[in-house]
C-alpha cells in the first residue's frame, strides 16, 4: 500500500504506470524501486534462494545487501531494491541464480566506454552528509572536488529522516534530515564540484591510485590527488531460525521503504534493538499508521535517547529489555516471531517464550562500516565494536594510514550525522590543505571542527564511543 | 538454547544459501578463519561481497576459538564492490 496522508512528508511520485509482475499486471509509480512498486502489491517475496530454494525479499532496500535480485526485462541478477520503475516493465521472481537464455544481449555500442581518466583534485565518494560536508569545505579551500555517489540523487540516507537533530545550531539542531539534505545541496559550489549520481566506485587500484566507476552503466576511471571516503554503513543482522523471511527487514530498509518511497512495510511490527536507529524507526512507523507490537532490547538497559524512549511509550509500545528472538515463522513471509528472556549472562531462559504475530521484524541491532575501499587501499583497520566494527585507523586531520586516502562519517566509525558532517568538514578542509589550497581560514576552520567534535562527543551516552575513537588516533 | 539442528533453518549467508549450522560444522571441522571458510563453502563470495554475514561467522569462530574478534584476519576485499554486467567492462576495455 502506498501512504497517502502522512503528518510530515509529501511524496513526490511518477506518473502511474502499469508493469508485470511474473504475468500479472500491476501499477506502480514511474521512477520508484521496483521492490517498493511490488511492496505495495503486496509482493513480498521477490525471487527463491539459490540451492535451498527459499523464499527472499529485500533486506536493506538501499543497494548493499543483494537479497532482491529478481529477473527484469529478462535480465536476471537485477537489485530491484534501487532499479527503477518504468512503464511496461517486466519483473519475474528469479529462481536460484537465474538464467540468461532470454536475455537480450545489448550490443557493444561503437561510441566506447570511457577510456581516458578523468582527473580531479579531490575525489568525494558518497554523498551524505559527510560526503557533501566534504565537497563543501574543500571547494571553500579552492579545491575542485568529484562527488560520487551511487544514488540517483545526493543527500545519502539523511533522505529519510523525518526526525529534527539534536545538537548544536551548527550541525542544524531543531531541523529535520531530510532538509539538511537539502541545506547541504544548496550549499555544494556547483562550478567546483562535479556531481556523478548513479556511480559507483567499484575499487581502488593501489597501483596507480586510480578508481574503477560504474556510472550510468559506463566502466570510467578517475585518478583524483586526493579520495575522501564517505561510504557510510550497513546494517547488520542477526541469526536465528528463518532469519532470512520476507518481511524481516533491517530498520533502516523499512524507514526507506515508508519515508522515502511512501510505501507500508505491513501491518504489526516488530522492533528489535532499542538503540537510537530502533526508537526512532518505530515511532515514524506508528507515524505513517503502523502498528509497533513491541519492541525488544537484547541489553537490559534501552541504548537510545530517553526523549526517543518516551515517545513511543506513551503511544504505549512496550519496550522489553533483556528480551531476544528465539525464531521467526512463517510460510512464505513472515507470520510470528518467538522471542524469549536472556538472563544475566545473555543466555536464553526457557520457558520465557512469547509468540507475537507479526508481519514484520525490523532490526535494528546496529551499522558496520561500509569500508571495503579502504580495505582494498591497504588502510590499517581496526575492530572496535563502539563504532560498528572494523574502523579505519587515521589522524586527527582524518588521513588514514594510506597518504592521501581521508574518511569521514560513518565509515570511520559508526557515530550520527552531526558528527558526520563536522568529520567530512575536517577531512575536506585537510585534504585541500594538503594540496596547497587555502583561502586563508583554513587554521581557524580546522580549529573548530575539532572543538564541535569534541563537543559533539561529550556527552555521557557517547562514552564507549570516545574510548573507541582513542584507539583509532 | 537453540539446537544445532534448529540452525538448519539459520542462514548466515544470504547470497551462497549458507546456514549457521553449516559454518559450526566448518569450524568443528577444523576451517578457523574467515578466509578458510570462504574457500571451503563460497560464504562471502556472493554479489554482496560478504556484507551480510562477515560479522556472523567472525562471531562464531570468536566463540569457538577464545580468541577476541579483533585478532581474527578477514579475508583479501577484492574489487568489484558490486555485481557489474561483463559487457559494460567489455566496452571500456574496447575504448
Amino acid at each position: 500500500m502506498h501512504i497517502k496522508e502522512h503528518p510530515i512528508l509529501a511524496f513526490k511520485r511518477g506518473r502511474r504506470v502499469e508493469f508485470f509482475f511474473d504475468g500479472k499486471k500491476m501499477w506502480g509509480y514511474e521512477g520508484e524501486p521496483i521492490a517498493a512498486a511490488l511492496h505495495a502489491n503486496g509482493v513480498r517475496v521477490l525471487r527463491r534462494s539459490i540451492k535451498l530454494n527459499r523464499p527472499r525479499g529485500f533486506y536493506c532496500a538501499i543497494g548493499n545487501c543483494s537479497s532482491c535480485l529478481m529477473k527484469v526485462n529478462g535480465e536476471p541478477n537485477v537489485r530491484v531494491c534501487v532499479e527503477r520503475l518504468e512503464e511496461g516493465m517486466v519483473v519475474g521472481t528469479q529462481m536460484a541464480k537465474g538464467d540468461l537464455s532470454r536475455a537480450k544481449a545489448n550490443p557493444i555500442s561503437s561510441s566506447g566506454g570511457g577510456s581516458g581518466i578523468r582527473k580531479t583534485d579531490i575525489a568525494v565518494i558518497g554523498g551524505g552528509p559527510a560526503g557533501l560536508s566534504a565537497a563543501i569545505s574543500a571547494n571553500q579551500m579552492g579545491a575542485k572536488v568529484t562527488l560520487l555517489d551511487r544514488n540517483s540523487r545526493i543527500g545519502g540516507q539523511l533522505i529519510k529522516q523525518t526526525h529534527m537533530f539534536f545538537g548544536s545550531e551548527k550541525q542544524y539542531a531543531f531541523i529535520r534530515g531530510i532538509d539538511i539534505a537539502d541545506i547541504l545541496a544548496d550549499k555544494l559550489d556547483k562550478e567546483m564540484t562535479d556531481v556523478m549520481l548513479n556511480a559507483t566506485v567499484l575499487g581502488y587500484y593501489r597501483e596507480d591510485g586510480v578508481l574503477g566507476v560504474e556510472e550510468n552503466n559506463r566502466f570510467t576511471k578517475i585518478k583524483p590527488e586526493r579520495i575522501i571516503v564517505a561510504t557510510g554503513a550497513s546494517e547488520k543482522v542477526l541469526a536465528f531460525p528463518n532469519n532470512d523471511l520476507p518481511g524481516i527487514y533491517g530498520a533502516g530498509a523499512a524507514q526507506t521503504l515508508m519515508n522515502e518511497h511512501g510505501v507500508v512495510p505491513g501491518n504489526n511490527v516488530l522492533m528489535v534493538g532499542a538503540g537510537n536507529i530502533g526508537l526512532i524507526v518505530s515511532y515514524q512507523l506508528m507515524q505513517a499508521g503502523i502498528n509497533v507490537k513491541a519492541i525488544i532490547e537484547a541489553a537490559s538497559k534501552i541504548g537510545g535517547y530517553w526523549v526517543h524512549a518516551s515517545k513511543v511509550r506513551r503511544l504505549g509500545v512496550p519496550i522489553y529489555t533483556s528480551y531476544t528472538v528465539k525464531k521467526a515463522d512463517g510460510r512464505e513471509s513472515l507470520e510470528r516471531v518467538t522471542i524469549w528472556q536472556l538472563d544475566k549472562n545473555w543466555q536464553p531462559l526457557k520457558g520465557t517464550e512469547i509468540d507475537l504475530n507479526v508481519d514484520v521484524m525490523c532490526i535494528a541491532v546496529g551499522l558496520s562500516p561500509l569500508a571495503e575501499l579502504l580495505w582494498q587501499a591497504g588502510c590499517q583497520m581496526k575492530y572496535i565494536p563502539e563504532l560498528g566494527g572494523h574502523t579505519p585507523l587515521r589522524g586527527e586531520d582524518m588521513q588514514t594510514t594510506v597518504k592521501g586516502i581521508y574518511v569521514a562519517g560513518d565509515v570511520a566509525g559508526v557515530e550520527e550525522a552531526s558528527s558526520a558532517m563536522v568529520e567530512g568538514s575536517l577531512a575536506g578542509l585537510c585534504a585541500a590543505k594538503s594540496l596547497g589550497y587555502d583561502n586563508g581560514r583554513f587554521k581557524e576552520l580546522r580549529e573548530e571542527a575539532i572543538n564541535e567534535l569534541m563537543n559533539l562527543r561529550s556527552g555521557p551516552v557517547s562514552e564507549g564511543m570516545r574510548k573507541g575513537l582513542e584507539q583509532l588516533i | 538454547m537453540i539446537s544445532n539442528k534448529d540452525h538448519e533453518n539459520t542462514i548466515v549467508c544470504r547470497c551462497e544459501d549458507i546456514t549457521l549450522k553449516e559454518i559450526r560444522d566448518l569450524i568443528k571441522e577444523g576451517f578457523k578463519t574467515v578466509d578458510e571458510i570462504k574457500r571451503i563453502s563460497r560464504c562471502g563470495m556472493g554479489p554482496c561481497q560478504g556484507r551480510t554475514c562477515r560479522q556472523i561467522v567472525m562471531g562464531e569462530i570468536a566463540r569457538t576459538t577464545g580468541k577476541d574478534v579483533s585478532e581474527l584476519r578477514l579475508s583479501t576485499f577484492r574489487a568489484p564492490t558490486k555485481n557489474i554486467k561483463i559487457g559494460i567492462l567489455a566496452e571500456a576495455a574496447e575504448g
